[in-house]
């Protein structure tokens, strides 16, 4: 555990200078045109890609052979109307559901599939769109618990003397950091209250402190701003854009037009279950598809 | 979800004095009423070892479910399988092989400290056996499946199958119906033998022959045995503190508030189910054996499925999630529910020896009306009280889940980590903002 925790901060750490330099020099082995399921070029450059991704719920199709891949690095927004199958994407790429069909790889390995906490482990972690806190535990108690790595999560360590000593080392070590993050989202004041008691919008807090404590590579944010003031909103997106530049990637759903526009540098447009377009926020706002299938022709 | 105010907070100890002060409230209680009623010091000093050993059982009983229900939500009715199949097992293992003792079945004769843990280990591994398929489908499969391997457990050791089989190139079985005698050494002689005490134990049986005249030694065996229970209890709620506060319990609760949260963050949510459900079972399997251990024999019909259930009614009353509140349960389930009844039934009976309890309900009634004479009813009440103990237990189950669902202790906060979640930036560590926090909430 600790092992796969030491190369996810590497990871995390030196992805920024790396992975632009790798992927713009081209190492010569791989032809360069490829853009199907990739070679390692690809792979670096985009992290996770989807390919013909599709799920049939009884008579619905609520992803009909969805294919699209984001960037390393990236801010990219996924937006779609309601029922687009926006959130059942982000479920079958993190293996909460299985795809009946179609594949996804992350980091230039195939996940299709696998179980969900094997996923988030590679570093792909997602928030829920009805947040989905742990009711009848601290909000201390949820934001400790995400951590990787944790010794203690061992039950002989846990209970061992001597070896306890080392568990709660770590867990005076994970606290310290637990409560930057609890005062980074201004939530430190209700750190001792049950997750239960919490408000719509300090849930939505509370999941995503949750998982970027977990240090992922690549964020899936189902809808993290819903109920949101609006100046924290301001706060954790200028927070996003900080995260981004120091190398994590974000996959963004969002109903707020005009915050996807203006702050994703790609924007993929779901409808219908298909992606219908995908490109930089100019060439959506002026899509006639996507205006007519999505912004009803009001921008 | 108010956190109401903490008895246990109040008292000198914190949670273990509160149990102490319990026990020592439960004892006093028997006492006082043994000797307000007349009972003798044998009778008295028996029914406080009776009822130390209750107290004990269920205590730990209590225990081991809080980690499978109350820390990870895995619904376990099959508890007494586990039992059963710990002190058999451990049965097998330490009997003396067949053609040493008398014309009956036998065991491996290997010594009791081995038996006890092949006893667990077979818990344990039965526990794995029922959680690896029923864990991947819903929560409630675990329930139908534990209740139903329990019956089986129980079917089979009654089965003349296994009645005798060779294993190990020894004559050795489970007895069928009629179960096995438990011959081999008295554990406690073992146990005091071991530390080399064993003279200086009799020594004290005989001292206490200043109190109780003839033969003692019963009477001391039972009290003894009930204070190393005591400790068993102790080293229970120590392993399953330690394993609550702890990075492994806070990842069990959080699979009991939302197992999906937990992988996505993650978690090797069935390792850490099977692991909790594993361990459970280890010490249901030596609550089985400690139980039946002293008592010379063991038959399948013990482990009937209300067992179980009084386990559960012990874990409710006390508050799923919470340990100290677990012993509780078991202590007050113990001394009010399970050993109170008997004890009044016994008290009565010495008080009023001669008595006859009308033999149904009707002639128990037609006097209550007919010369408003209540005794007729009264004795026939204490004669079928052992039948009467289950409705009883219903209506105090029905009142618990009206009034204190979460147990007699009320909501507790027993933190999942091992250091104390509150206000760490009181530490000095603080940010310049630092200041204001602690004690906002509660
Ligand atoms: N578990 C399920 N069982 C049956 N149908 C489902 C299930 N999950 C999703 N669907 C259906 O799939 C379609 C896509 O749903 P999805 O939740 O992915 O939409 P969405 O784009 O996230 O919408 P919203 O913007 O409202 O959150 C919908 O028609 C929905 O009814
Ligand atoms: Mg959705």
């Amino acid at each position: 555990m600790s092992d796969t925790d030491a190369t996810n901060a590497e990871t995390v750490g030196s992805i920024p200078d790396d992975a632009v330099a790798t992927s713009s020099g081209s190492d010569g082995s791989s032809s360069r045109l490829d853009l199907g399921s990739g070679g390692p070029d690809v792979a670096e450059q985009y992290p996770l890609q989807v390919e013909g991704l599709r799920k049939t719920f009884g008579g619905i199709t609520a992803v009909d052979d969805a294919s699209f891949r984001v960037e390393q690095g990236s801010l990219t927004g996924l937006i779609g109307p309601n029922g687009a199958g926006k959130s059942t994407t982000f479920n079958l790429i993190t293996g909460m559901l299985q795809p009946d069909s179609g594949t996804v790889t992350f980091d230039g390995e195939d996940i299709t599939g696998r179980k969900p906490h094997a996923i988030a482990n590679k570093g792909l972690v997602r928030t829920f769109q009805i947040a989905r806190e742990l009711q009848d535990m601290t909000v201390l108690e949820n934001l400790m618990l995400a951590p990787k790595g944790q010794q203690g999560e061992t039950l002989w360590r846990s209970v061992t003397p001597g070896f306890r000593d080392d568990v709660i080392e770590q867990e005076e070590e994970l606290l310290e950091r637990v409560w930057n993050v609890l005062e980074f989202f201004d939530i430190d004041h209700i750190a001792e209250e049950y997750a239960g008691n919490l408000s719509g919008g300090q849930r939505k807090l509370l999941e995503m402190a949750r998982a970027l404590l977990t240090d992922p590579d690549m964020l899936l944010l189902d809808e993290p701003f819903a109920g949101v003031n609006p100046s924290l909103e301001k706060r954790l997106l200028e927070h996003i854009h900080e995260l981004r530049e120091q190398g994590y990637t974000f996959l963004l759903v969002e109903h707020d037009m005009d915050l996807i526009m203006e702050n994703c540098e790609r924007v993929i447009v779901l409808h219908q279950g298909r992606v219908l377009t995908e490109g930089s926020p100019e060439e959506i706002q002026a899509n006639e598809e996507v205006i007519e299938a999505y912004l009803g022709g009001n921008v | 979800m108010s956190v109401r105010e903490d008895l246990a907070d109040r008292v000198p100890g914190g949670d273990a004095g509160f149990i102490v002060a319990v026990l020592l409230g439960v004892y006093a209680a028997y006492v006082l009423a043994g000797v307000a009623l007349g009972y003798s010091i044998r009778g008295q000093l028996n029914s406080v070892a009776v009822l130390t050993f209750y107290i004990g059982v269920f205590a730990m009983l209590a225990l081991a479910l809080n980690l499978h229900w109350g820390y990870t939500g895995l619904f376990n009715i099959g508890i007494v399988g586990f039992m059963a199949v710990g002190i058999y097992v451990m049965a097998l293992v330490s009997k003396p092989p067949a053609g040493t003792g008398a014309a009956q079945i036998g065991g491996l004769g290997l010594p009791l400290v081995v038996g006890i843990v092949a006893g667990m280990a077979a818990a344990a591994l039965l526990g794995a056996l029922v959680a690896l398929p029923a864990l991947r489908l819903r929560a409630d499969y675990l329930a139908i499946v534990t209740i139903a391997m329990s019956e089986i457990v129980r079917f089979t050791f009654l089965s003349g199958t296994l009645e005798e089989f060779q294993l190990f190139g020894q004559q050795v079985g489970f007895g069928g119906g009629s179960g096995v005698i438990l011959n081999f050494t008295d554990p406690m002689e073992a146990f005091f033998r071991f530390f080399g005490l064993w003279d200086s134990y009799l020594g004290i049986v005989t001292a206490f022959e200043v109190i109780i005249p003839n033969n003692p030694k019963p009477v001391v065996d039972g009290l003894v045995y009930g204070v190393v229970l005591l400790g068993f209890v102790a080293v229970l709620y120590w392993l399953l503190k330690r394993t609550g506060e702890s990075p492994f319990g806070r990842v069990l609760k959080a699979i009991r508030e939302d197992e999906d949260v937990a992988n996505s963050l993650g978690k090797d949510t069935n390792r850490f189910k099977i692991k909790a459900f594993m361990l459970g079972c280890a010490l249901m399997g030596l609550v089985g054996i400690l139980w039946l251990m002293t008592s010379g024999s063991v038959t399948p019909n013990f482990f009937r499925p209300r067992v179980t259930f009084f386990v559960w009614i012990a874990l409710i009353i006390g508050g799923s999630g919470s340990n100290t509140g677990s012993v509780l349960g078991g202590a007050v389930f113990a001394a009010l529910l399970f050993q109170g009844p008997r004890y009044v039934k016994n008290l009565v009976d010495t008080v009023i020896p001669n008595a006859d309890a009308p033999s149904s309900f009707g002639p128990a009634v037609a006097p209550l009306f007919s010369n408003f004479d209540p005794s007729p009813l009264f004795f026939y009440t204490i004669d079928s009280i052992r039948q009467l103990q289950l409705v009883f237990m219903g209506l105090v189950l029905i009142w618990l889940m009206h009034n204190r669902p979460e147990g007699m202790l009320g909501h507790r906060k027993e933190t999942a980590a091992g250091i104390p979640l509150t206000s760490s930036r009181a530490k000095g560590t603080a940010h310049a903002d630092g200041g204001e926090r602690g004690g906002t909430d509660e």
